[in-house]
């Protein structure tokens, strides 16, 4: 048997000896392998992102929802007046087990105009507990409070996004300004902390008012689009949503959990949703990807056929002189390894590459794991191996008196 | 006298192909020995069956039937890698189109039969290159096939035939395909080789070639039709003795 290094030179030698050839067949591997890398790692940091985002909204979140009707009702009007204040009332008042604290909250869109300056955002109505809940800093001011509520003060706290919008610089400071809102005019008293990395993240896009205020002073309801309710540890998160659910239920009274008039769903469930909706976005990415990869294992083999026809001369001279067929077998398969293994890492190379540019044009986080890379070295070899062996195979059966007569 | 010892044994070879209408029988029935330290010339016209003969006598064919012994093993009842070791070690091949790797160094060329039979790296370059240097070609050891003549080229196939020892050296048409002049050095390199010792069977149509053996076996149509002791043998130096009378 020829020594291992020998054998690895004597291939790069063959190999060499028709570059085009061998540099188009490695090509096939180098997109392939390059386009698994850089699709699972955009996959995986939108997935890291999406993630982000939602833990940010807060962990231990369990929010209530109104719902339709499932016994009959015509899906008429588009928002549900299920959900009202004395149901967050009474919620707060129940100081069940798992719950820390309670934000009723409204929302709506809403025109809000500060000079010339005009635009349609996200108004919030709500209570002092929401900030904590949401995890909302404030980077200048204050939050809304208990005093303003009670009070129906006409205060508002903007989002970075909005003063943007409105003062055409998100460093500028507009507390203690009057922006006027649906034609009520309101003085700002704080702007909160950006939570948006790149892509402007919902909440920097919002403006925050007193919940009384917006119910009866802006939008003229009673009833809420939202309770948040925040779980004493994530532990209980399972607890909160069961104790939340059933208390109102019983409120409600209704029997039939199917049929209740509100939904309650905790960020977790939200979180689990995104996950499998990115993950299941990734394995699409990574199936085109994986069948480029066979389409390169498949020039692979053609390249080796068109060599081993090419070639039979020499292999029956080899076969003459002594070659067994396990030894031009291998020469065969360490060629072709050799072909995907190079083209393995040069598409690694490539994929982690498109994959920084990816994360750096969108700013998002650049993740690329370990075992992506070695599942991708390990497919480069064994596709060398399977695509390699048909014509390997064929190489090692010619009888060497057809193979020297072959001209 | 010693009894020499048989390195072929040739016993009612018979090679017949069949195509779906027709039989074609290219060896009918041949028998014939040889002996170590001989040097024979099997001689024929084309479509004789010395090609076919030549085939199964370098174990790269099977014969349909009868039996084939060389250097002592049954031919016939090798596995296809069993074939590949007897070729290895007890042939030493010689081609009429050389039939050295391209774009090889002839060093390189030399040694690969050597790297299938797992003889360790320094001792087949040092092999290498002592049997270079016996056939002259000192000079031309990192020199490609393609680099150097057809005459340098068959030296390079001589000296590859015979990095293995082999029980027989296998020529067919060892100078079909290179100048005269150059021929005569290729003959004179196995004249010299027999005198060492070593066996020579070589398959040739050209009758001046066939003078330099020491015996000659006439095949047509599938049969041996003369066996004898070549008497009128011209060696490459009585060749050069009569050119010089001449001159």
């Amino acid at each position: 048997m020829i020594e291992f290094w020998e054998l690895i030179k004597e291939s790069v030698r063959t190999l060499r000896l028709n570059k085009m050839r061998t540099g188009l067949a490695i090509l096939g591997i180098v997109i392939g392998i390059g386009s698994v890398i850089a699709l699972i790692s955009i996959g995986q940091s939108s997935q890291k992102s999406v993630t982000d985002r939602i833990t940010s909204l807060g962990t231990n979140l369990v929010t209530v929802s109104p719902s339709y009707q499932s016994s009959g009702m015509v899906r008429g009007s588009s928002v549900q007046k299920t959900l009202t204040l004395a149901d967050a009332q009474a919620l707060e008042n129940a100081s069940l087990s798992a719950v820390k604290s309670i934000s009723p909250e409204y929302s709506g869109r809403l025109q809000i105009i500060a000079g010339d300056n005009n635009t349609n955002t996200s108004v919030y109505g709500v209570k002092s507990t929401y900030s904590s809940i949401h995890n909302i800093q404030v980077s200048g001011g204050r939050f809304i409070n208990d005093s303003d509520y009670n009070s129906t003060a006409h205060v508002v706290v903007l989002g970075p996004s909005v003063v943007e919008d409105l003062y055409g610089s998100s460093s500028y400071n507009p507390i203690g300004e009057t922006i006027r809102i649906d034609g009520k005019n309101f003085t700002i008293i704080g702007v909160t902390v950006a939570k948006g990395t790149s892509s402007s993240s919902s909440a920097d896009e919002a403006v925050y008012v007193p919940l009384s205020t917006a119910q009866k002073q802006l939008f003229g309801v009673t009833y809420l689009t939202s309770i948040a309710v925040e779980a004493t540890s994530s532990e209980v998160i399972i607890q909160a949503q069961n104790q939340v659910g059933y208390f109102l239920l019983a409120r409600h009274k209704i029997s039939d959990p199917t049929s209740a008039d509100f939904r309650v769903r905790s960020s977790e469930e939200m979180l689990s949703t995104a996950t499998s909706v990115t993950s299941t976005f990734t394995s699409l990415l990574s199936g085109v990807a994986a069948i480029s990869l066979i389409v390169g294992g498949i020039g692979i083999m053609n390249i080796m056929l068109v060599t081993v026809t090419e070639r039979t001369r020499e292999i029956g001279l080899r076969k003459a002189l002594g070659a067994k067929k396990k030894t031009i077998v291998t020469q065969f398969l360490t060629e072709s390894i050799i072909l995907t293994f190079s083209g393995g890492i040069l598409g690694v190379i490539i994929g982690v590459v498109t994959a920084y540019g990816y994360a750096k044009i969108n700013s998002s986080t650049f993740t690329i794991s370990i075992s992506s890379v070695l599942l991708a070295f390990a497919v480069s070899v064994g596709i060398g191996v399977i695509f390699g062996w048909y014509p390997a195979k064929k190489a090692a059966s010619l009888q060497p008196i057809e193979a020297l007569r072959y001209e | 006298m010693a009894k020499l010892k048989p390195i072929i044994i040739a016993k009612n070879l018979s090679k017949i192909y069949k195509t779906d209408i027709i039989e074609t029988i290219a060896l009918n029935n041949v028998s014939f020995e040889i002996n170590e330290g001989e040097f024979v010339a099997i001689m024929g016209p084309s479509g004789s069956g010395k090609s076919t003969l030549m085939h199964i006598l370098g174990a790269l064919d099977k014969p349909t039937s009868g039996e084939y012994i060389l250097d002592g093993k049954n031919v016939e009842k090798l596995s296809d890698d069993e074939l590949s070791e007897i070729r290895n070690k007890k042939i030493g091949f010689i081609f009429q189109a050389f039939n050295l790797l391209p774009r090889t160094t002839t060093l390189q060329n030399v040694m690969l039969p050597m790297a299938y039979a797992g003889v360790p790296k320094e001792e087949r370059e040092k092999t290498a290159e002592r049997l270079l240097k016996m056939v002259g070609l000192s000079d031309r050891l990192h020199h490609t096939s393609n680099q150097i003549s057809g005459g340098q080229q068959q030296r390079v196939a001589i000296a590859r035939s015979l990095v293995l020892n082999p029980a027989m050296i296998l020529a067919d048409e060892p100078t079909g395909n290179i100048a005269s002049s150059q021929a005569d050095e290729v003959m004179s390199i196995f004249e010299k080789l027999n005198d060492q010792g070593h066996t020579i069977v070589m398959i040739t149509h050209e009758p001046d070639i066939a003078q330099h053996a020491k015996r000659i076996i006439f095949i047509r149509d599938g049969k041996i039709v003369q066996d004898s002791v070549n008497k009128n043998r011209h060696t490459a130096a009585s060749i050069k003795k009569e050119v010089d009378k001449h001159d």
